[in-house]
């Protein structure tokens, strides 16, 4: 038997969450005695994987699939699963993998557990630690069919080299015309900027603020440390900074290594959205902001005088240690 | 257009969060409940298009009696009818097989739903509904016109959007951005009225095996106490940054 994973890439080139996955995989093919597989669609080289404990890699390269169609990629991944008979289907926490994983569910009558931020509790039965009410809690899911899928949470397990030896097999699922029923028309991306989803660090900014021409420290604080931006929703509701940057319980969820609040008082629902960040600094001149009581380090005062002096510091922290 | 919007009971997000019966349910002592706010956004939508283009908008809810005065608010924003399955929600499974039984005998041309609901966050249901039912699905959806047969939907993908094109019948997740957060309504007392006329319909559930069951829940281990630095010591920040929480 084998444990499947989905190894997502971008312009044919793997993903760090590719990598995460096939970590965490390994970890419960070595307790249940199993091996690693991988499905790849276009991605060029592969042979990394090996390092993280992937031991067969099924390459579908196929121009049908250029663009994403996340019934096209759920087929695919459905036929890899079937092939190999794997009973626990893996994907991550990306947009494009979210978007497919409950097609997959269904094609592959598997139980779908999302958001799960461990190894399993047990096997058999299987359990697994998720997220729930907005990172308010954990829930305890058993899921009770015999194939499982799991989208591990963003950032919840980190790498773990694992070499073993690797085999390519070229793999031509059978595709039809429903699976690209829907067209892209059109697509804007901002280039060159860290989006917020992939960022390892988070620079927010809040209300605290003032206005939105004070946006210029947040950008700078954020390219010093090759940071995203990001703001509350205060700030995307007054229409300062766009929806897109808007965190928290009903923006985006944040699961950054590193998140800077600048300003933001540290609403319940703000936290809700960031919580899963694993460090959280607060600047704010209140000391009574409720952020205080969620944050690892905190500096009260001016973000105004604080953020440029930071500024500066890390410029010539960063120029000492690159 | 016939329009399904599917609407999550959710408590209020500035909700205390509490677990009773040994950690295996949710306490609902003291706690408001609201219309999931991506359902909300969705439903306000579709209410666009009742008043636009002359859609018909049903909104249905799978749960119990209790659930019924989110569907009546539901109705007070402007909905025409309800539809509540009377049954606990198991799992995300459960409910996905319970909409996709209405959407079937309804004869729906578009479902809308949220793209995660506040509670149990599986960010599923609507994908498993499309999937069951064999219909096209958007995710992330910040956009959508329809003409005839055919929508254009705009969705959110990392770093931007991209617009996408695609006949109904359709379900679509929708998120902030479908509306804003001023298009949002507070029902007003003719639409409190009118809710209470309108009518709301209790069907029974189809028989599904579930798929996953919850086993318990826990709450976050407490945090211990931030660590204050001087704003004149931000060096002491950065090194802390950097060999304490080895994050920069």
């Amino acid at each position: 038997m084998s444990i499947l994973i989905y190894a997502e890439s971008a312009e044919g080139k793997l993903k760090k969450v590719a990598y995460e996955l096939a970590s965490y995989a390994k970890k419960i093919a070595d307790q249940t005695g199993d091996a690693v597989t991988a499905i790849t669609i276009n991605a060029d080289d592969v042979s990394t994987l090996a390092t993280y404990g992937v031991s067969k890699v099924l390459k579908v390269n196929d121009d049908k699939l250029k663009a994403f169609s996340a019934k096209a990629y759920a087929d695919a991944i459905k036929q890899a699963a079937q092939k190999e008979g794997s009973k626990l289907v893996l994907v991550a926490s990306t947009t494009d993998s979210l978007y497919l994983a409950p097609l997959l569910a269904v094609g592959l009558e598997a139980g779908y557990a999302s958001n799960v931020v461990a190894l399993p509790e047990s096997t058999s039965p299987f359990v697994v630690k998720r997220n729930a009410f907005s990172n308010k809690a954990f829930s305890y899911t058993e899921i009770t069919t015999d194939v499982k899928l799991i989208a591990l949470a963003k950032n919840s397990f980190g790498l773990a080299e694992s070499p073993v030896s690797l085999t390519e097999e070229n793999f031509a699922p059978a595709l039809n015309d429903a699976d690209f029923a829907i067209k892209v028309e059109s697509t804007e991306k901002v280039t060159g900027k860290v989006t917020i989803a992939d960022a390892e660090i988070v620079v927010s900014g809040g209300r605290g603020l003032k206005g939105p021409e004070n946006w210029g420290m947040i950008e700078e604080l954020a390219s010093v440390l090759g940071a995203a931006t990001a703001c509350s929703k205060p700030v995307s509701d007054l229409g300062w900074r766009p929806h897109s940057e808007h965190v928290g319980q009903t923006g985006k969820p944040v699961a950054s290594n590193l998140y800077i609040a600048v300003g933001i008082s540290g609403a319940i629902q703000h936290i809700a959205g960031i919580n899963s960040s694993k460090v959280k600094v607060v600047i704010n001149t209140d000391p009574e902001a409720p952020f205080f009581k969620v944050a690892d380090y905190g500096v009260v005062g001016d973000a105004f005088e604080v953020v440029p002096k930071l500024i500066e510091k890390l410029k010539a922290f960063k120029a000492q240690n690159s | 257009m016939k329009i399904l919007v599917c609407i999550s009971h959710v408590p209020d997000t500035t909700s205390k969060i509490n677990f009773v019966n040994g950690d295996a349910e949710f306490d609902k002592n003291g706690v408001q409940f609201v219309i999931n706010p991506n359902d909300e956004f969705g439903l306000t939508r579709a209410v666009w298009f009742q008043e636009k283009q002359g859609a018909k908008v049903t909104v249905v809810n799978v749960g119990e009696a209790e659930t019924e005065a989110t569907l009546r608010k539901a109705l007070a924003i402007g909905a025409d009818d309800a539809i509540r399955v009377n049954a606990k929600p198991t799992d995300a499974f459960f409910v996905a097989k319970q909409i996709a039984e209405v959407v079937k005998n309804g004869g729906y041309d578009l479902v809308i739903a949220g793209k995660e609901s506040l509670d149990d966050n599986g960010g599923m249901v609507p994908g498993m509904v499309a999937a069951l039912l064999g219909m096209n699905y958007v995710k992330s959806v910040i956009g959508i016109e329809v003409e005839g047969n055919s929508a254009k939907i705009v969705r959110e993908i990392d770093g931007g959007k991209e617009t996408l094109s695609a006949s109904l019948p359709l379900v679509i997740a929708g998120q902030k951005g479908i509306v804003e957060e001023k298009d949002l309504r507070i029902p007003n007392m003719r639409g409190i009225m009118q809710a209470r006329t309108k009518p709301l319909t209790v069907v029974e559930p189809v028989a599904v095996a579930s798929t996953t069951r919850t086993v318990k829940f826990e709450k976050p281990a407490p945090k211990s106490a931030v660590k204050l630095v001087s704003p004149d010591n931000l060096d002491e920040l950065i090194n802390l940054l950097h060999n304490e929480a080895k994050v920069i």
